[in-house]
């Protein structure tokens, strides 16, 4: 791919990353990378059973040990002893009961990670070992003891919309189960905590999507005021969902102010599985009403999503679940039972397409069954039903985002296909690679479909505006936010904002941290909305400050002035001056808040302008299966994506390239296996994601048809790639089998048993 | 805590005392926590996702996996050790140019992973780059850039051949 | 701990008397995993990496058979004119974790950690391997079929080590498969090594992930036997694959099910039969 060159790197451009120097050389640094003088490891005990009542904790042989400077229970919580994003109902230490296997119940601070393991081993903790609740069916029974004081279920919701009685000509229907997918960012769980020299505050360098609402639940555990509490973004490597929940900051900031000294924590991978949430399993019921010619005219849907021990998001992401089962498409009449439940299973919560990626997987495998059951084909079911901009949602929401779902179907048939398999290829291009266990003729290919709508931003009523600063001196700009650059790249999206708006070549970015309000979290695909929308709004006003400015010393009524590239030029007369050698010695600096338009809560009939915007996509998948042995080899992912505009095509590809090989993990590889409420496969040995040699050849298209309410005319493009390519791929391998897939992960013995 | 088994290893041609040490510690502990170097990244302990790739003996290996009291004959390179003080090698600017680099966790030990490839076999086809890199899992990426960045790197290099 | 590292086998042994629980270290890629992992705490190691005459190997055509020191490694397995003396070693060896692993793993750490997932193991199987083992009382050799007696269970003496071991060079066939759920980098769901005389046509099939140990279909070895030449029907080698699976004695874990296990071994053995008689 060619690098688009302009002389400033504004937007629309190919901007380069500005961290990417450090990155490479190895320079850049990840909060696990910190190291502070006079600092001790901390690290957490967790439970080895899902469900048990403690009996009684004795830390005495732990603080036995030489080198132990802490060990800390519930007890020494002096705050509130819960968290949580939603409802606080985590503690930060198990109080009388573990809800599920790896729950914290003590920390320690030592002077070596091998101390602290061995002061880990020496806490003696009796359990009186409980039956777990970990069928999410059973949760829902009335008749099942409440396993938390605020009872077995976190949520329902129904949707009933337009005329329920309606029946359709053609009714297809299916049970669809979708399996518990980890985040599995590379960058494991990181912190560096700082004990004020007065002990009554903390600073905290902490890989995290979102310093604010951190900030705010570790003040209140930590019972000190917020302003004291004081956070600092360490580099984040990877977040997908998995750093939104609170997972070793708690910890950190109490044996730091206990033992007055500086703490690192990081997880290992195996403690990572368990340290933080996962995204939902999900079993979902769903029956299609459709006309003869394949036009839905109604749908009935039952979805139950297993949160877990703690709620975490999960009511959140039950809604999002099932505002969203009508797919990107028309759909006068619906009837939706929504619930997420707990159990003692791992606590579930956000992870890239947030309750979508499993109402995807469902409405897909029910489109390809309609189309069967119509005589149609895969494209045709839908396009025949794709929704358009106006068109009102089962929620009773109309779509005034751009909805371009036609244009996605078409433009990504329109990418072309993959050769044929040749007879004699290379090992590595088969199924089972160099386990050489496929030949050509053993393979069979496969086409599939899958289309999907994601909302962005935060929905039901939720203000998740996003703060910046723009300081404008001598034509160097700098930008100030709160913004988590977790790796999608915002630290390269800013400055071009910058750059474009005020002319202006040097940016530098500040670090982010709490001195600034807050800029909402990185997820739900909302940052170059929402913070792109706060730098721009700073921008701005920066421009107009520096307009009246070059107005007034040349007499000119500022709203004659524009930025044309690098210089300040008056419309209606010769002016013509850099933005450089503006205004010398003088500093502009301008806050921005970016809100977007107000959203609501859903009624009872879950009825309600809930969500902000939405963007489309499309996938098209080809896949080689050996079907006699259930091993799958994703050749191609076509896609064309609804993007609204490309303000850096190179990271927008990226994304899509990233999302993809997350979809394709979900949809042949990766699954947490839980066995009676414990993790089976906590370690990247069994937990299997996707190699370079599993990455299919991507080829796509950019839809650009900028959404008006967009700050910048860009909708996020983070998580529709990763959610309709899982039903694709799933399509993919029934036309090559013609196996019935119900399940993601599809598993070899789905395919040849 | 420590041990009193004092040794010296060989890193990015320095002789680098290790004392006060636990001995059970990996190479990839000791480079990070010890002798300042954490280039290479830890995120599996296992050799399940490469990001701790150093060469040892012109040897790409997973850092995490060496004891390092076991390797005080090796000659050991880490990612730092790659490019004198304030530049970049091609494979660092190539992976810049073309968006390789998102998070950047995976990116040292891929790029370590790809200099040992192309010192052994300077043309490799896609395939090979593609199984070389096998062992260094990238979440973000999907490897599409990473990819295309080691393309850049072959065409470059065969231009000045 | 201690980490020794002696330089010829003779200090090691030697050390190995002295400490008769310390661990060999080799390549690493399983040792320190457990520590890692905090799975094991040795007090006493004594690491091989120095040992100059472990990395030898040998092939002699005179007496046909090949010698590969205990601390040869995957990847010199691969690279190395052993790829074309023993090429099942060499298609077992490329699949074995990922190219940092191959680069850093042995001969000698996959036959002293013995999993019934080791990834060569098949392959010694099958073809009958010798293990030779020393310690300070002297050296003895072992078939592999003695050497592995369970999961991670060797018949190893307390003070004893892997020097190396020895496999014959056969004039016929040989080809290995593994299954595992990705495309790279995966522990084995099941695998297989078949090995094929041209002399007498007889076969030798090894099975790995698929029991306790290493299984040798020695039934269905028989049965080809005793069936008549050629030996070339597709429908010969379905029956051969039912009669190997029908010997393995899969688990149902949390990698594949003990049904897709056996299912994998009848694919894979129908396979490699036909593979053996296609050329």
């Amino acid at each position: 791919m060619s690098t688009v060159k302009t002389r400033r790197d504004v937007l629309g451009t190919n901007a380069l990353r500005p961290d990417g120097a450090a990155k490479v050389k190895g320079e850049f640094s990840f909060s696990s990378d910190m190291w502070s003088d006079g600092m001790l490891w901390g690290a957490t005990l967790r439970s080895p059973h899902p469900y048990a009542r403690i009996v009684r904790i004795d830390t005495s042989p732990a603080l036995a040990i030489d080198g132990v400077r802490a060990v800390l229970t519930a007890e020494d919580v002096p705050g509130v002893l819960t968290y949580g994003l939603i409802d606080q109902d985590q503690p930060v230490f198990a109080v009388d009961y573990v809800r599920y296997m790896g729950e914290p119940v003590a920390a320690v601070a030592a002077d070596h990670p091998e101390t602290c393991r061995r002061a880990l081993a020496a806490i003696i903790v009796e359990y009186e070992v409980l039956t777990p609740l970990t069928d999410p069916e059973l949760s829902l029974d009335t008749s099942t003891p409440a396993i938390h004081p605020n009872g077995n279920v976190f949520r329902h919701q129904r949707i009933v919309h337009g005329d329920t009685s309606v029946v359709g000509d053609v009714v297809v229907e299916g049970e669809y189960e979708i399996g518990m997918q980890d985040q599995a960012f590379l960058g494991l769980e990181a912190a560096m905590a700082i004990p004020d020299a007065d002990g009554a505050g903390i600073e905290l360098h902490i890989a995290t999507q979102w310093l604010h609402e951190d900030q705010k639940q570790i003040a209140a555990c930590l019972g000190l005021p917020i302003e004291r509490v004081r956070l600092v973004l360490g580099g984040v490597g990877g977040a997908f969902g998995a750093r939104e929940d609170i997972s070793l900051q708690v910890h950190s900031c109490l044996l730091a102010l206990t033992t007055k000294r500086p703490i690192k924590m990081q997880y290992s991978r195996e403690e990572s599985f368990f340290g933080h949430v996962h995204r939902h399993p999900a079993r979902v019921h769903i029956r299609h009403h459709a006309k003869a010619d394949g036009t839905i005219v109604k749908i009935e849907a039952r979805m139950l999503f297993d949160g877990g021990a703690y709620a975490s998001t999960s009511s959140a992401v039950l809604i999002n679940g099932i505002t969203h089962i009508q797919g990107p498409y028309r759909c006068p009449s619906a009837v939706v039972d929504g619930f997420a439940v707990r159990t003692n299973n791992p606590p579930c919560g956000a992870m890239r397409g947030f309750g979508v990626v499993q109402a995807c997987y469902a409405h897909e495998s029910q489109m390809d069954r309609l189309a069967e059951a119509c005589g149609l084909s895969h494209v045709e079911i839908r396009l025949r039903n794709a929704m358009r901009t106006g068109d009102t949602l089962i929620t009773g929401q109309p779509v005034e985002s751009v909805a371009p779902v036609e244009r996605c179907i078409r433009e990504t048939d329109a990418l072309p296909l993959p050769p044929p398999l040749i007879d004699s290829p290379d090992v590595l291009e088969l199924p089972g690679g160099t386990g050489l266990t496929s030949r050509s003729e053993n393979i069979r290919r496969g086409i599939g479909w899958g289309v999907s709508i994601k909302n962005i931003m935060y929905s039901e009523g939720f203000d998740d505006y996003s703060t910046a600063r723009c300081t404008l001196q001598d034509g160097v700009v700098a930008l100030k936010f709160a913004t988590s650059e977790v790796g999608q790249g915002f630290v390269t999206l800013a400055p071009q904002i910058a750059r474009s708006v005020l002319g202006v070549t040097d940016v530098v970015v500040e670090p982010m941290d709490t001195t600034i309000g807050s800029a909402g979290s990185t997820s739900a695909s909302r940052q170059t909305w929402m913070s792109g929308g706060a730098v721009d709004g700073a921008c701005r006003l920066v421009r107009e400050r520096l307009f009246e400015h070059v107005g007034l010393a040349n007499g000119i009524d500022a709203l004659r002035l524009v930025i044309e590239d690098d210089e300040i030029v008056d419309t209606m007369g010769t002016l013509r001056i850099k933005v450089t050698d503006a205004a010398p010695g003088v500093r502009f600096e301008e806050t921005f808040e970016h809100h977007h338009r107000p959203t609501e809560d859903l009624d009872e009939n879950g009825q309600g302008n809930c969500h902000v915007a939405f963007a489309f996509v499309a996938h098209r998948a080809v896949v080689d299966v050996d079907v006699e042995l259930g091993l799958v080899k994703v050749v191609q992912v076509a896609t064309a994506q609804d993007i609204g505009r490309a303000l850096n095509p190179l990271s927008v590809q990226g994304q899509l390239e990233g999302g993809i090989a997350q979809g394709l993990g979900l949809a042949v590889m990766e699954e947490v296996i839980v066995q009676d409420g414990r993790v089976r496969n906590p370690s990247f040995t069994d937990y299997l994601l996707p190699t370079a040699l599993d990455a299919p050849e991507v080829v796509y298209s950019l839809i650009e048809e900028p959404d008006p309410q967009a700050p910048l005319g860009a909708k996020g493009v983070g998580e529709p790639p990763c959610i309709s390519v899982t039903p694709a791929i799933a399509s993919a391998i029934r036309q090559a089998t013609g196996r019935d897939i119900r399940r993601v992960p599809v598993r070899p013995q789905d395919i040849c048993l | 805590m420590s041990e009193n088994q004092i040794y010296t290893l060989t890193v990015n041609g320095s002789q680098r005392e290790v004392k006060d040490s636990w001995i059970g510690e990996s190479l990839l502990y000791v480079l990070r926590e010890r002798l300042g170097l954490p280039g290479a990244k830890g995120a599996c302990e296992q050799g399940e996702c490469g990001s701790c790739t150093v060469m040892m003996d012109g040897a790409a290996v997973c850092s995490c996996l060496v004891l390092a009291a076991s390797a005080v004959d090796a000659d050991i390179k880490t990612v730092e050790g790659l490019a004198p003080d304030g530049s970049l090698t091609d494979v660092q600017q190539s992976f810049i140019n073309n968006g390789a680099v998102q998070c950047g966790f995976c990116t040292p030990g891929l790029i370590v992973a790809i200099h040992n490839l192309l010192d052994s076999q300077p043309n490799p086809s896609e395939l090979e780059v593609r199984e070389a890199i096998s062992g260094n899992i990238c979440r973000c990426t999907g490897y599409g850039r990473i990819f295309a960045a080691v393309q850049d790197v072959i065409e470059q290099r065969g231009a000045t051949r | 701990m201690t980490v020794h590292s002696p330089r010829t086998i003779d200090q090691a042994v030697t050390l190995l008397e002295k400490y008769p629980s310390a661990m060999i270290l080799s390549g690493g890629t399983d040792f320190m995993v457990e520590v890692n992992f905090n799975h094991r705490k040795p007090s006493q190691v004594v690491s091989t990496r120095a040992i100059e005459e472990l990395r030898q190997w040998n092939i002699d055509h005179d007496t046909n058979s090949i010698f590969i020191g205990a601390g040869v490694t995957y990847s010199t397995i691969e690279s190395s004119d052993i790829a074309q003396a023993a090429p099942a070693l060499a298609e077992a060896s490329r699949t074995v974790g990922s190219p940092q692993i191959r680069a850093a793993g042995t001969m000698g750490g996959n036959l002293g950690t013995c999993s019934p997932a080791g990834d060569t193991l098949p392959v010694f199987a099958a073809l009958d391997a010798k293990i030779l083992l020393a310690s300070n009382a002297g050296r003895r050799e072992v078939s592999f079929a003695d050497f592995m007696v369970g999961p991670k269970k060797n018949s190893l003496l307390a003070g004893e080590m892997v020097l190396g071991v020895s496999l014959p060079i056969i004039e016929g066939w040989q080809g290995y498969a593994k299954v595992g759920v990705r495309n790279a980098m995966v522990i084995s769901i099941a695998s297989a090594c078949l090995v094929r005389n041209a002399s007498d046509d007889s076969v030798r099939v090894a099975l790995g992930s698929v029991g306790p140990t290493i299984i040798r279909a020695r039934a269905a070895e028989s049965w080809w036997l005793d069936q008549g030449a050629p030996r070339s029907s597709s429908e010969m080698h379905t029956e051969f694959g039912a009669r190997c699976a029908a010997e393995a004695s899969p688990i149902t874990d949390h990698r594949s099910t003990a049904e897709y296990r056996r299912h994998a071994i009848k694919v894979l053995c129908t396979r490699l039969a036909a593979r053996s008689t296609s050329r």
